[in-house]
């Protein structure tokens, strides 16, 4: 790669797909256009995903929950791997009109130390938990550095894998922190679409352009994995997550050493009182769900606790390969749970014991461990 | 009875050798090795945990007569895949390891420059060193020349079940190999295994077919068959197919004049 191909990013294919573009191929698409994005399953173009998440794609859902099943087993086997997320912190520097850490929500903040942090693992670790998933709100650069660094060598001696999901960083604190042992990060964009402002209207978290472009500085930074998505509900769901097959496609070409997981996270009324413009029903998440395994057979696709019982139960064995248990979205929830405000309400409580149940009566297996901590380290013993 | 395997000194019963990722429970996996009477399985390393001696991954693989060939998938380099060997030896008590380096986290396709290095570092540590390849017979010598004890060429993308697309360079690698040629990768179906013994490969390595398949433990056995048959066939030395049709009056019979 020369130089001056390294400095591009995806901006420039965005730029290239003004959502109004995007909202005419979507009312263009035919039932010609599913079946054939439907004849090549797992190797498919974001054209292909846009007809697999169009409404004239509806009538083959039952079809395309074959397709997904058969290319995931195919794929990733009889097996779900499982992830619990570990909340650090709801202190934001924003105001996202959504979320349940903005800044404007008058409700006492907490940030872990390290014995609290300890509490936290020795709970995770009891109920077999191997790969966690950092959570935090948003930081100042500087106080993010100096706290994920520590928080990161608090925890990562603990787990064979540890992700984090929290503010887009600088490429060298992506670096520094991957040849300590980070595995993946997650950075979705939330919305595509031009609405973005209206959504984050204070904080960091207005620059549209440093988020858009965050998954290119993970690339070069060399993380094993990357996790993109759209908070579904925000705008219209269909157009978003065409954008973030567009953000996938670029991303797997150009980082190729780098593994890509989707999340599908579904807006539901917050205490806040946010309620979702354009909700998105259970049978269209399954489509959009189906539609990512169809487009792309190598995705990561994880389903957090945010869905119910029901739906997870029936999702998971169609094509979902990374599932959370007993998740706790407050800090210190595990130790002690609802002393803190949580980001949003769990709405399935089973632990991992309890989904290694369900998943084993589906004939499959919950993996808790793939992978060995030592891989990716700056310095090798 | 067909002739035993030899891999680094070490006899062989079966030339079948089982993956053991993408099963649907333990239990599965156990009853598939010992249906598929294979004595060689691989593990990878990233599944279990070193430094947990009673760890339920090892626990279940490890079987009476089935030898542990662990392996370092999810590593990108030859360093990583050097510590990763030697992680595994540390724990499971073994030189055996089954080398394969793939950067690439889609196709999980070989990096042979990293292949190679760690090859040669490993083989000098003592390491018996099973490098997962391209079929790629010039690179298969080289790794004779560094010190593989068995080569391991692809039959097909990994997990793809297209059987054996690289057939014409396997054969190569098979004709001009000194080490024993496992061939690794894309096997889909028994007839494949079948076809690939009946091709003079030494053994072949099985995972996903057996491991996604509705009934793993039928599909396990279904394979050992096949892996048998290939064998024997190979050995009772199959009849040639005739490239042109023999001329009824033949084109040196002049010699005869």
């Amino acid at each position: 790669m020369n130089q001056k191909q390294s400095l591009t990013s995806f901006a420039d294919t965005y730029d290239q797909h003004p959502w109004d573009d995007t909202a005419a191929l979507l009312a263009s698409i035919t039932k010609a256009d599913v079946q054939q994005a439907l004849s090549h399953p797992g190797v498919g173009t974001p054209k292909d995903f846009l007809a697999l998440i169009s409404p004239a794609a509806a009538p083959f859902l039952e079809e395309m929950a074959a397709i997904s099943q058969s290319l995931t087993r195919k794929r990733f086997g009889k097996t779900v791997q499982l992830y619990a997320p570990l909340y650090l912190s709801n202190e934001c520097i924003n105001s996202c009109s959504y979320c349940g850490f903005s800044k404007e929500i008058p409700l006492p903040r907490t940030r872990l130390n390290q014995a609290q942090v300890e509490a936290e693992i020795a709970v995770l670790k009891a109920m077999g938990v191997e790969h966690v998933l950092v959570v935090t709100g948003d930081f100042s650069e500087k106080q993010a550095r100096d706290y994920l660094t520590e928080a990161i060598s608090w925890i990562r001696p603990h787990f064979a894998q540890v992700s984090m999901e929290v503010q887009p960083l600088p490429e060298e604190d992506y670096h520094f922190l991957s040849q300590q042992g980070l595995h993946g990060v997650m950075c979705y964009q939330e919305t595509y679409g031009p609405r973005y402002p209206e959504f984050h209207k204070k904080g960091k978290k207005r620059d549209f352009r440093w988020r858009l472009e965050t998954p290119d500085r993970l690339g070069r930074a060399g993380v094993h994995k990357m996790g993109l998505g759209v908070l579904l509900g925000l705008d219209d769901w269909r157009l978003d997550s065409f954008y973030v097959a567009l953000h996938a496609s670029y991303l797997q070409k150009k980082y190729w050493k780098t593994r890509l997981s989707i999340s599908f996270p579904r807006l539901r009324p917050a205490k806040i009182g946010f309620s979702p413009d354009q909700p998105v029903t259970d049978r269209e998440l399954v489509q959009l769900i189906l539609a990512y395994r169809i487009f792309n057979e190598n995705f990561e696709l994880a389903l957090s606790t945010r869905e119910s019982p029901h739906f997870r139960n029936h999702m998971i064995p169609l094509g979902v390969t990374s599932i959370s248990a007993g998740s706790k979205t407050e800090p210190g929830g595990y130790a002690n749970p609802k002393a803190a405000l949580e980001q949003f309400e769990i709405n399935d409580e089973r632990s991992p014991k309890e989904m290694d149940q369900v998943l084993r009566s589906a004939g499959l297996e919950l993996v808790t461990r793939d992978w060995e901590p030592h891989f990716g380290l700056s310095s090798l013993p | 009875m067909s002739e035993p395997l030899i891999i680094a000194g070490r006899t062989f019963g079966s030339r079948l050798f089982l993956g053991t990722g993408k099963f649907g429970s333990s239990q599965l996996m156990a009853d598939a090795i010992a249906a598929s009477g294979s004595d060689l399985v691989t593990l990878a390393l990233k599944r279990f945990d070193p430094e947990n001696r009673s760890d339920d991954m090892v626990k279940q693989v490890s079987q009476p007569g089935v030898n542990l060939l662990p392996n370092t998938s999810g590593v990108r380099t030859a360093a990583e895949a050097v510590l990763a060997a030697k992680l595994a030896r540390q724990s499971l008590e073994t030189d055996w390891i089954k080398l394969e380096i793939h950067p690439d986290p889609r196709y999980l396709l070989p990096d042979h420059h990293e292949t190679l290095k760690a090859t040669e570092e490993l083989a000098k540590l003592g390491f018996v060193v099973l490098p997962y390849i391209n079929a790629d017979p010039v690179f298969c010598k080289s790794l004779e020349s560094a010190g593989a004890s068995a080569v391991m060429p692809l039959g097909a993308p990994i997990g793809s079940n297209q059987g054996l697309s690289t057939a014409s360079m396997l054969e190569i690698i098979i004709r001009e190999s000194n080490l024993p040629v496992v061939v690794d990768a894309g096997i889909g179906a028994p007839s494949q295994a079948a076809q690939a013994l009946e091709m003079g490969a030494d053994a072949v390595l099985v995972n996903t077919a057996i491991a996604v398949a509705e009934n793993p433990v039928q599909m396990a056995l279904a394979f050992k068959l096949a892996v048998q048959a290939g064998r024997l066939g190979f050995e009772a030395k199959l009849g040639q197919v005739r490239r042109a049709a023999v001329a009824s009056s033949p084109l040196t019979s002049f010699l005869e004049d």
